[in-house]
């Protein structure tokens, strides 16, 4: 059945797009990323255009992430103070994004910037993951007890806060710093940054990782939505009637997946998120190296 | 004496251009973009009015369907330090977001291309481009990219010989028109021709726009953006909560 989209002004496969939705909510169930490094790119492949993609993307991630925040918040695995803490930041880190997206798009090339960010991000982040969690796992495995990392410097900065349900006593400047840079990938990048701020949290924060979805959900909620806002006012490119459906999907996908994902050995999780990155980015990497089919493309500038 | 006759046969055909006209019926006239909107079928028909007898010369009819005109920016990829980089643009002033051609006979039969160029007829004239910077000397090639991609997507049509005709006197036709339709008025033309030579147009406009749900929708987003952008953040907790509120009713019995 096709769905005619108001704001997108074209038509899709509604089944399609709800396959999408599920898919996704599955994703951040499990491993507390938005999706929107993955929705978004999908999007564009269905025709929708980039501008209305990665707006609505924003969109359907806050129902996503709100639906799996309350099923981490019965288990407990919120912190939200940390939250809280990472929350400023990112609001920061959004309004700087925007005007250095601003930026960007006056001197041209930011489709390139942004496909290159992809690639560098998913590329470091994946592969530090996935040797970092073979490693556990296979420690794991022998039988050794999991070795407790040691921060150096992050232990030596001042404004220390506890922070209870991570079980750590660190300063709020790191917390404030990744929220930030979060904030300013997730303008620049049109996604949550779920997929940059849960291996921050772990190997940087040294947070649990059952707590660090959860956390990261909850920064995703307001970040998003913030950002939704900043789309719709601006551009006016949200598009309901594509964000609804996706919304439908996502919600009963969370759902499965925080059931799921509450079955899996964190490493396993993260061995899976790891591969889940590198397939992405290699994907991107690739569109970037072969030869397109098409080597022109239509830009509307009234569509945007 | 052959040649003054010759010349008054030319000064006398415009004339009995004018005795052939068209009188033109349409299946709809406007064309409503609903929530389930896949496409539409427009039936186009019609008879040709005349008071003087059928000339030798055999008729044949051309009906064009366009949407709005856009502005629109052409990029093209070129290989920069091993990745594909978007590196030449070129803007095309006007194009259509859907354009449809069809015709009784062969293109190149049913209009000679000296009438194409003055009523912009085919597809590569309904697109007008002008501002190439001076980098690029091939913007030729930006214009058929267009062409092309807007082609294979259906939103470009040249059907040859789709137009029926009969007795030269009755013609219909039909265009499909794909779902990814842009709101506005889409000017449609049908020419009358001799021997590729236009004798006479006729042109009406068919209005595509969006109805109900989708409409109020589009409305609100241009009108009251914010309101439209909390309705959507609200609709997205509203959606999230009562998701997780029926997960856990549902795993608590």
């Amino acid at each position: 059945m096709q769905l005619y989209l108001p704001i997108a002004e074209v038509a899709v496969n509604l089944y399609l797009l709800l396959g999408l939705g599920t898919l996704v909510g599955m994703l951040s169930g499990m491993f507390g990323v938005g999706g929107g490094f993955l929705i978004t790119p999908l999007l564009f492949f269905m025709g929708i255009p980039p501008a209305v993609a990665v707006a609505t993307g924003a969109n359907q991630i806050v129902a996503s992430s709100i639906s799996a925040v309350l099923a981490h918040l019965k288990r407990r695995t919120v912190d939200l103070r940390m939250g809280t803490v990472l929350l400023i930041g990112g609001l920061i880190g959004a309004g700087l994004g925007v005007y250095v997206f601003n930026l960007l798009r006056e001197m041209g090339q930011v489709d390139l910037l942004v496909r290159l960010c992809y690639v560098v991000f998913l590329g470091v982040i994946g592969a530090l993951m996935f040797v970092e969690s073979l490693r556990a796992l296979m420690q794991s495995k022998r039988g050794a007890p999991p070795r407790r990392r040691h921060h150096g410097w992050v232990h030596g900065l001042p404004f220390k806060m506890r922070f209870r349900t991570s079980g750590l006593y660190i300063s709020a400047i790191p917390p404030l710093m990744v929220g930030v840079s979060v904030g300013l990938l997730a303008a620049i990048m049109g996604v949550g940054g779920g997929f940059i701020m849960v291996p921050a949290m772990i190997y940087l924060l040294g947070m649990p990782t059952k707590v660090v979805i959860g956390t990261s959900l909850f920064q995703i909620i307001f970040v998003t939505a913030f950002t939704t806002l900043l789309h719709a006012t601006t551009m006016y490119t949200v598009d309901m009637v594509l964000a609804l459906a996706l919304i439908v999907g996502g919600v009963v996908g969370a759902q499965l997946g925080a059931v799921i994902g509450a079955k899996l050995r964190a490493e396993q999780l993260r061995i899976l998120l790891a591969l889940l990155v590198l397939g992405v980015c290699g994907k991107l990497a690739l569109e970037l190296l072969l030869t397109p089919s098409e080597l022109y493309l239509i830009d509307a500038p009234g569509v945007g | 004496m052959r040649r003054l006759f010759a010349l008054l046969i030319c000064l006398a055909l415009p004339a009995a251009a004018q005795d052939e006209e068209v009188v033109l019926g349409l299946s709809q006239n406007q064309v409503s973009i609903t929530a389930n909107f896949d496409g539409s079928e427009i039936l186009i028909f019609g008879a040709i009015k005349r008071e003087t007898p059928i000339p030798e010369d055999p008729l044949e009819v051309l009906i064009t369907v366009a949407g709005p005109q856009q502005e629109l920016v052409v990029r093209r990829k070129a290989r920069r330090f091993g990745i594909w980089v978007n590196t030449d643009a070129v803007e095309v002033d006007a194009a259509p977001s859907f354009y449809a051609v069809a015709t009784s006979a062969p293109f190149e039969q049913t209009i000679s291309a000296v009438e194409d160029l003055r009523h912009s007829v085919s597809i590569p004239r309904a697109i007008r481009s002008v501002g190439a910077p001076m980098s690029i000397n091939d913007s030729q090639a930006f214009s058929e990219a267009v062409i092309r991609i807007r082609r294979d997507n259906g939103l470009y049509q040249l059907r040859e010989e789709t137009v029926s005709l009969r007795e030269q006197t009755l013609f219909d036709t039909s265009i499909a028109m794909p779902a990814s339709l842009t709101e506005g008025a889409y000017p449609t033309r049908i020419f009358l021709t001799r021997g590729g030579t236009v004798i006479s147009r006729y042109e009406t406009v068919i209005d595509v726009r969006k109805v109900g749900l989708e409409r109020w929708l589009y409305n609100l987003s241009r009108e009251q953006p914010l309101v439209y952008g909390l309705l959507s953040v609200a609709l997205a907790i509203a959606a999230g909560w009562s998701a997780s509120a029926a997960a856990r009713y549902l795993r608590d019995g």
